[in-house]
């Protein structure tokens, strides 16, 4: 495997199981303190390391930060006035939601066009570290910066289709 | 040690002695133990070949009595007789007032964050009551198996909290168990079914008990349970059937005010109605004690209890969806729990999961056969085993901030065990210390999650505002259980943590709890505590003879190989005598001359499962 964007999943994954099979605690039971210490590291370090590459914002981040792209998720912003303003006005149309004739398939909607907004970013992100020098790497870079946003109003998409579930017993 | 498991699988050379290990279902209603025998893992029952023991307590005259004898005391003795005590752990004194009039026990005040009821032989923790349930399983095992449990696999609901899996873990040490791991039930029970099947892909758990819900998404993958997502509620059961059922009877039969025995009686004739319904269309109700008669129909009862199985449904919507999973994926949906026999919720499970789910094993059993799989495995019984269990957290883990709002550092459904850490600045100059609120929960106010513990960060090095960078690395381990620990990053000082509970017992109350229970078989407890030095010990020799063995001449050169035989030696001395004080001690030490050997083996280990790869695919970043 090569370092890129573009994973094999199955493969990471099978990596993933077979290093578990070593680490895991549940293999150390009966072991020492500190082998139960290392065993729970180095599990939770292989966790990491899964998750980190099979969640494609994750990835991507990991991947500037191995490229020497010194980014830190919670003080990037992006600077591009017409995504900020779509933003905004994706924003004020999920607070919108709960008034609808239908909320809940108004939110799941919403959260449908969110995720393709995101998957077309995941999608173009691979061509930007074939071949990583400066120039593309702020191209990618401009990408996560957009992923964040749009991850988060997923998320909030979510919560909201959360509460009107709740609010609907 | 552990030595044993890094040697080949199936290569381990010395034949070491059967551990005996049980896996024990806790359930709110009923608790079964299981153990593996002959490679066969089943229930264990009673002198009367009863396998379920009803999850009551009652504190009598003559001593304490668990079980159908204890049940049957409900009615007139309610004070003294303690029933769905599973619905009270790692509960904290405010929660009681909100599960409020269900409860008719008399509760005694105290300073504790735990709640103590009051019994005629005492004021007692919910702790205590299931550890005397747990000791009826540990006997019944014991005199099975025919000998000690080296170990035990205990399950938890999947969507028990932090606070609630202490205190399950807390309740099992008191009973004098050692807990090799506590278990999802969901997880337990994929386990039980995936030996039956050995159904790879992806499958869920609907999980329906007497006080709890799980809903778990597993992939299963070769032995490999991986759990996806899991979801539920720990306060909805059976037992919320009864009381709407009752609630109903209460209304229609024109009852005001009931007292503790009537309560008790409407709640059994409750439970008998919603059992005789998952037969017959109708049933007739008799409270003689009132002089009603009446009758429910099953389309009524589904009106009652329909709003509860909705609840449920909810849960099981948002497991998908942080699974990432249709209902198409799904390769089957597989029905745990007593409650889970009532037909409405077969009903409505099967119309949202858009398939019949399947309902063919025994659902009160098929938790703690699970449990005792595992329990088997961890003891070391099979050590080319290919089953290992990734569970998830079920709830986000985060810290107060400004506000009063939460900040996650662990969401929902991470796979365990998980470590991340946060950093934090003083905002004061020279300040040396500094409180954090740790949360469970999803909502973003910290007042509509769950306290889980206060930490006091202290010996901050003096320093201007903002100039310390304080690491706080918060672990959840494969028992689902939290730690933390703190560091200052520049000077690199470690900020000593002092834990306050939140609704747990504290150590110097359960040190306390242990004395008392052992005061009066000390003798017994002396002559336990030696043989298990001396089990111990002969596990630690036979494993490190066996690794040495295999790798010692590779991994050693002759000094450390003399200073480990030296070691070794000694433990064994130690080992024949009678002072397990001294054994244990003869242990640490040999375990202490071995680490770096661990070590190596546990290295070369990782070096054989990554021969081939690029160290890169495995880094991760720092965050």
């Amino acid at each position: 495997m090569s370092i890129g964007y573009v994973i094999d999943i199955q493969k990471i994954r099978q990596r993933f199981r077979d290093l578990q099979r070593v680490v895991h605690p549940d293999r150390y039971v009966n072991a020492t303190e500190h082998e139960q210490r290392l065993a729970m590291q180095g599990a939770a370090y292989i966790n990491e390391a899964f998750e980190t590459l099979k969640d494609p914002l994750r990835r991507a981040q990991y991947l500037l930060r191995l490229h020497g792209v010194d980014f830190n998720p919670d003080t990037e912003t992006t600077t591009d006035t017409n995504f900020l303003m779509e933003q905004l006005e994706l924003r004020e149309e999920l607070s919108e939601i709960p008034r609808q004739a239908d909320p809940l398939s108004a939110a799941s909607l919403f959260m449908d066009r969110v995720s393709t907004m995101f998957n077309r970013l995941i999608s173009s992100m691979a061509i930007d570290f074939e071949m990583p020098d400066g120039q593309q790497l702020e191209v990618a870079r401009e990408k996560v910066r957009k992923m964040q946003f749009l991850k988060k109003l997923h998320t909030e998409a979510e919560i909201v289709e959360a509460r009107l579930e709740e609010e609907m017993l | 040690m552990a030595l044993l498991q890094i040697a080949e699988p199936g290569q381990t050379e010395a034949p070491h002695e059967h551990r005996l290990a049980a896996g024990i279902d806790l359930g709110t209603t009923n608790s079964l133990v299981a153990s593996v025998r002959s490679g066969q893992a089943e229930t264990l029952a009673d002198n009367h070949a009863k396998h379920l023991l009803a999850s009551v307590v009652a504190y009598t005259e003559s001593g304490i009595i668990v079980g159908d004898e204890a049940q049957q005391r409900q009615t007139v003795d309610p004070m003294n007789t303690i029933s769905s005590i599973k619905r009270l752990m790692g509960r904290g004194a405010e929660d009681l007032r909100l599960l409020g009039d269900e409860l008719p026990y008399r509760f005694a005040a105290s300073d504790s964050a735990v709640p103590r009821i009051q019994t005629r032989r005492g004021n007692v923790t919910p702790i205590e009551v299931s550890a005397e349930i747990l000791k009826v399983l540990q006997q019944r095992a014991e005199e099975a198996l025919g000998g000690a449990l080296n170990g035990v696999v205990v399950t938890v609901p999947a969507y028990f909290d932090d606070a609630q899996r202490q205190a399950t873990k807390d309740a099992a040490n008191l009973a004098g168990l050692n807990v090799f791991r506590l278990l999802n039930e969901p997880t337990a029970a994929a386990i039980a079914y995936g030996l039956d099947k050995s159904a790879d892909g992806i499958h869920a758990i609907y999980d329906l008990g007497g006080g709890t819900f799980d809903i778990s998404i597993l992939r299963l993958n070769k032995g490999v349970f991986e759990v996806m997502a899991t979801g539920g509620d720990s306060a909805l059961g059976g037992d919320d059937f009864d009381h709407v059922i009752a609630e109903w009877i209460i209304a229609q039969a024109d009852i005001s005010k009931p007292d503790a025995g009537l309560q008790r009686q409407l709640f059994q004739i409750a439970r008998s109605t919603k059992e005789s319904l998952t037969q017959s269309e109708r049933t007739g109700i008799t409270v003689s004690s009132v002089g009603w008669q009446g009758e429910l129909d099953r389309q009524t009862f589904n009106q009652l209890v329909d709003p509860l199985i909705r609840k449920t449904i909810i849960a099981c919507r948002r497991a998908m969806r942080d699974a990432g999973v249709a209902a198409e994926e799904l390769e089957d949906v597989v029905m745990v729990g007593g409650s889970t026999r009532v037909p409405r919720v077969r009903e409505l499970v099967g119309e949202f999961f858009g398939r019949e789910p399947l309902v063919d094993i025994d659902p009160d059993r098929v938790v703690a056969v699970g449990a005792a799989v595992q329990a088997d495995i961890l003891a070391g019984n099979k050590p080319d085993e290919e089953i290992l269990l990734l569970d998830v957290t079920p709830l986000s883990l985060g810290i107060e901030t400004m506000g009063g709002l939460v900040e996650t550092i662990i969401p929902r459904n991470t796979t365990i065990p998980v470590a991340r850490a946060q950093e934090f600045t003083t905002f004061k100059d020279g300040q040396g210390a500094m409180a954090v609120h740790v949360v469970q929960g999803e909502r973003d106010l910290v007042a509509d999650c769950r306290s889980l513990a206060r930490f006091e960060l202290r010996g901050i090095p003096p320093m201007v505002a903002g100039a310390a960078r304080i690491r706080v690395t918060f672990r959840v381990d494969a028992d689902g259980l939290l730690g933390v620990e703190a560091e200052e990053q520049t000077q690199h000082v470690k900020a000593s943590i002092e834990v306050k509970p939140s609704y747990g017992l504290s150590d110097n109350e359960i040190a306390d709890m242990l004395r008392s229970s052992m005061e009066h078989a000390e003798e017994d407890v002396r002559f336990r505590q030696l043989r298990e030095q001396q089990v111990e010990a002969e596990r630690v020799i036979e494993a490190l003879t066996a690794a040495l063995a295999k790798d010692g001449d590779q991994l050693l050169n002759d000094q450390e190989r003399q200073l480990i035989d030296a070691a070794l030696l000694q433990l064994q001395q130690f080992a024949a005598g009678d002072d397990a004080q001294a054994i244990e001690e003869g242990v640490k030490s040999l375990e202490q001359s071995c680490d770096f050997y661990v070590e190596r083996r546990m290295n070369s280990s990782i070096h054989d499962a990554m021969t081939g790869h690029n160290i890169h695919e495995f880094e991760t970043p720092e965050k």
